[in-house]
């Protein structure tokens, strides 16, 4: 069986890999992508130790990590159509006034 | 010994798949790459014995998930594609560096840390005995998670109205 340490390196290198997306893309959907590369960085880290701790309750928090990330990802496209619906080109550099 | 060369594998896919969704040119492309890095999660759920987690994986992160951002992906779609690594602006060089350092610091310390000798209950056998996956984590959901199972309906009910209001056009 695969050593649980395996399973958390993996965890660091796509969460790691998440926070380099958010930093360095100007486009928000990728961004976005990236931060959910980060959620999963996570899940995998919680069911990692569910399965060393012989617990479930890291599986059953991964269900609601799951659960608000979809919750979360419908209202930020939302609202990333609702800003980016007039523009042509869509970059958050372009968003520096918090109105209009 | 199959457990291993399979997570090596799909470890290897993930994190490459991973390297492209942060470096990839068309938005697309990052959309379906990050598609294939959350199978590679589902796979690796299914080694840790998570099979109800993995369905759910794959059900909803990248059957619904990811289908409302290529939606997205394909209704803001820009005019010309831009090379991602010249747009990175001032912070991208010291950004890649610091990422790795940032990944190493997380990896030593996973390593070098103790793992707890205190183990829960819910052992192999006895997620078995209890009639596998879904059985044992339905048990543990319903009876001491109940109240944030409750919460996270009225939370879906919040984020439903949330999508509605903002979708709408200005009347």
């Amino acid at each position: 069986m695969v050593p649980t340490e395996y399973f958390l390196i993996v965890s660091a290198i796509l969460f790691g890999l998440g926070a380099l997306g958010v930093l360095i893309r100007r486009n928000p959907l990728v961004m976005f992508m990236s931060i959910e590369m980060m959620l999963n960085a996570a899940n995998l880290a919680f069911i990692a130790f569910a399965y060393q701790l012989q617990s479930l309750v890291g599986q059953v928090f991964v269900f609601f990590v799951i659960t608000v990330a979809a919750a979360e990802v419908t209202v930020g496209l939302a609202i990333i159509v609702a800003i980016f619906r007039m523009r042509e080109n869509v970059d958050v550099d372009d968003l520096n006034k918090l109105s209009g | 010994m199959g457990a291993m060369i399979v997570f090596l594998a799909f470890a290897f896919i993930a994190v490459v798949t991973g390297i492209g969704v942060v470096f990839s040119r068309n938005p697309v492309y990052c959309a379906l790459l990050l598609v294939i890095n959350f199978f590679c999660l589902a796979v690796f759920y299914v080694l840790l014995n998570a099979q109800f987690l993995a369905a759910v994986q794959v059900t909803v992160y990248a059957g619904a998930i990811m289908v409302l951002f290529v939606f997205v992906v394909m209704l803001l779609s820009p005019a010309r594609e831009q090379n991602p690594l010249r747009q990175m602006g001032r912070f991208g060089l010291i950004a890649m560096p610091l990422a790795v350092v940032f990944i190493g610091q997380i990896i030593f310390a996973v390593l070098a840390g103790t793992m707890s000798p205190v183990k829960g209950p819910y052992s192999l056998d006895q997620i078995n005995r209890l009639g596998g996956s879904v059985q044992a984590v339905g048990r543990v959901l319903f009876t001491d998670y109940l109240l944030p199972f409750e919460v996270t309906s009225l939370l879906l009910i919040v984020a439903l109205i949330g999508a509605v209001v903002l979708g709408k056009r200005r009347v």
